[in-house]
């Protein structure tokens, strides 16, 4: 594998691990199965796309995808806490309807963005040779900058409260904690961060795609669950670094599949190679333990 | 103070498994008061706890707490003054989280929340002073997750959880009955130092008569969904638990079939 090749998957890694922490939030610390993702992902590409295509500046329209994002999560939210509609089919109801929203916000399938200015453009120089570096650089800051905001979220008191909501809702509210308002501002949060990532995609690929979304939730999961497998801890920092880890080993181990000619795979595998993937991080800890259940009774 | 006038409860109204549950339940628990509530299996006792609560609403009546109507108030408002201890050790902690955590998540109980960081050097001290007081070498172990601890353990944790915040009413939803004896008698001996030491009001739901009449300054027995019987003073200090059986049979006019009722 080239450095090239590799710094691009870095690149899709780091936009992944905003994924990651995002469904780390509403699957681990809020308990919520949430499939908004694959609708959310591409919501902030659509708005960053058109909102930068209309010659507005690139964080704005970051700003903005980010706020969409938060909006999607909270009618997700909505619908479960308020018409105690099921979490799972909430998410799906709000991930369907956002496919139409987001060919309504761009107008077509897709919205080039080649030459636009991007975050990275001020960073990249005259004939583009440093993009490879630069993109994966800027990305690494955001995500060394999220995480670190999270990790204060999650030790104060309202993320201490949230963290309670996922984990004993019934005594989360006998604490005091309005809990349906903790799913509501947790799962805005979760979606944010998951459109914040897909406005960064469009901006490294050059343009957005209404079917860009499909899968997402899969490989953030992937991230989630790579990350918890590799490096368990209850301790919160160490979660959101493993989380981190996931969704770049999660694409290192994509690019190395695809790339090794000898296995046969190519690009159209991917969707297989992560089913797979996830399918056996999901077995290895229950493997690990009867393995370690085998041991013991045998000592 | 609080006032529980004509409270009703039906649950599955209308099919076939309908339960009256509440049935014009009316009790009145003065400041500083500690009461003890007995009462057989679907007496009432949990759904009384939960109506006071906020865990549910009753379908009619009025609750209220010192003059404040709770009757609609959701459980997360109401929890500034009612503190809580449940029946499972599970329910009162959260897994998951470490000690300090959790008794920082019970430090806040009614009060408003930031993005100020939930643990400070000045809490995690009081923590650990408070902690040292149950004598189980739990001031050592702030970080430690909560599920490490045992169910006595969590439940005399949930006790001073319960007691870091002033509160108007303290329940206890039959808090020692998941625990062997021993460590049940450690639990109530704690129960009854802390409602002394805070001057605590609070309705302890229990099996066991004996321990409803040595503990407490008054008993009620709910039989149906309402009161049948209150006891206190005097009265209540030369009565037995067979007593307190028999005038149960009287009130009722019928025998007790509940075993659980006769035990410890």
């Amino acid at each position: 594998m080239t450095p090239i090749a590799l710094m691009g998957a870095l690149e899709i890694g780091l936009i992944f691990a905003l994924v990651a922490l995002g469904v780390l939030i509403s699957f681990r610390t809020l308990d919520f199965p949430d499939l908004t993702a694959d609708g959310s992902f591409p919501l902030g590409g659509a708005v960053a796309a058109t909102l930068i295509a209309g010659g507005h500046d690139p964080w704005l329209a970051c700003a903005f995808a980010a706020l969409a994002g938060a909006a999607s999560g909270l009618v997700t939210a909505w619908l479960h806490v308020r018409l105690n509609i099921l979490q799972l089919l909430a998410s799906i109801l709000v991930m369907i309807a956002l496919y139409s929203i987001n060919l309504r916000i761009m107008g077509a399938p897709n919205m080039p963005l080649i030459g636009s200015p991007t975050v990275f453009a001020p960073f990249i120089g005259e004939a583009l040779e440093n993009s490879w570096l630069v993109q994966p650089a800027v990305l690494a800051v955001i995500i060394v900058a999220t995480k670190i905001g999270l990790d204060l979220f999650f030790a104060s008191q309202t993320g201490l409260a949230m963290r309670a909501t996922g984990a004993n809702p019934r005594m989360a509210r006998a604490q005091g904690v309005a809990t349906e308002r903790m799913v509501l501002s947790g799962m805005a949060l979760s979606n944010a961060l998951i459109a914040l990532a897909g406005a960064l995609y469009v901006q490294t690929q050059g343009g957005a795609d209404v079917s860009m979304g499909v899968g997402t939730i899969v490989v953030g999961l992937a991230a989630v669950i790579i990350g918890e497998t590799l490096l368990p801890s209850r301790k919160l920092w160490v979660i959101t670094l493993a989380t981190i880890i996931g969704a770049l080993l999660y694409r290192l181990l994509i690019a190395v599949a695809l790339n090794a000619d000898f296995i046969g795979l190519q690009a159209q595998d991917l969707n297989l190679i992560t089913a797979l993937l996830v399918g056996g991080a999901l077995v290895l800890p229950q493997l690990k333990a009867k393995l370690r259940r085998k041991g013991g009774k045998a000592s | 103070m609080m006032r529980a006038e004509q409270l009703f409860k039906t649950f599955n109204p209308g099919t076939p498994i309908e339960n009256p549950v509440l049935r014009g339940l009316s009790l009145t628990i003065e400041s500083g008061q500690f009461v003890t509530v007995i009462g057989s299996n679907g007496a009432g006792k949990s759904t009384l706890l939960n109506a006071i609560s906020g865990d549910l609403f009753v379908d009619s009546g009025s609750l209220h707490i010192d003059d404040q109507d709770v009757t609609r108030m959701p459980a997360w408002q109401r929890a500034g003054m009612v503190a809580r201890v449940f029946q499972d050790p599970m329910a009162g902690t959260c897994e998951g989280l470490s000690i300090e955590e959790n008794m920082a998540l019970a430090w806040h109980r009614g009060r408003s929340r930031g993005f100020g960081r939930a643990i400070r050097a000045e809490q995690r001290e009081l923590f650990r002073d408070k902690l040292a007081m149950l004598k189980l070498g739990l001031e050592n172990r702030l970080a430690d997750r909560i599920d490490l601890l045992s169910g006595g353990q969590r439940q005399a944790v949930s006790l001073l959880m319960a007691s870091l915040q002033p509160s108007r009413i303290l329940l206890l939803d039959e808090h020692t009955a998941a625990l062997d004896p021993k460590t049940a008698a450690f639990v109530l001996e704690l129960t009854d130092r802390i409602v002394q030491e805070n001057k605590l009001t609070a309705m302890m739901v229990t099996h066991s008569m004996r321990q409803a009449l040595d503990h407490g300054h008054r008993t009620v027995m709910l039989h149906q969904g309402r009161v049948v019987l209150d006891v206190s003073g005097d009265e209540r200090k030369q009565m037995q638990v067979s007593d307190l059986l028999a005038m149960f049979e009287k009130t009722r006019g019928e025998q007790i079939d509940d075993d659980a009722l006769l035990l410890g």
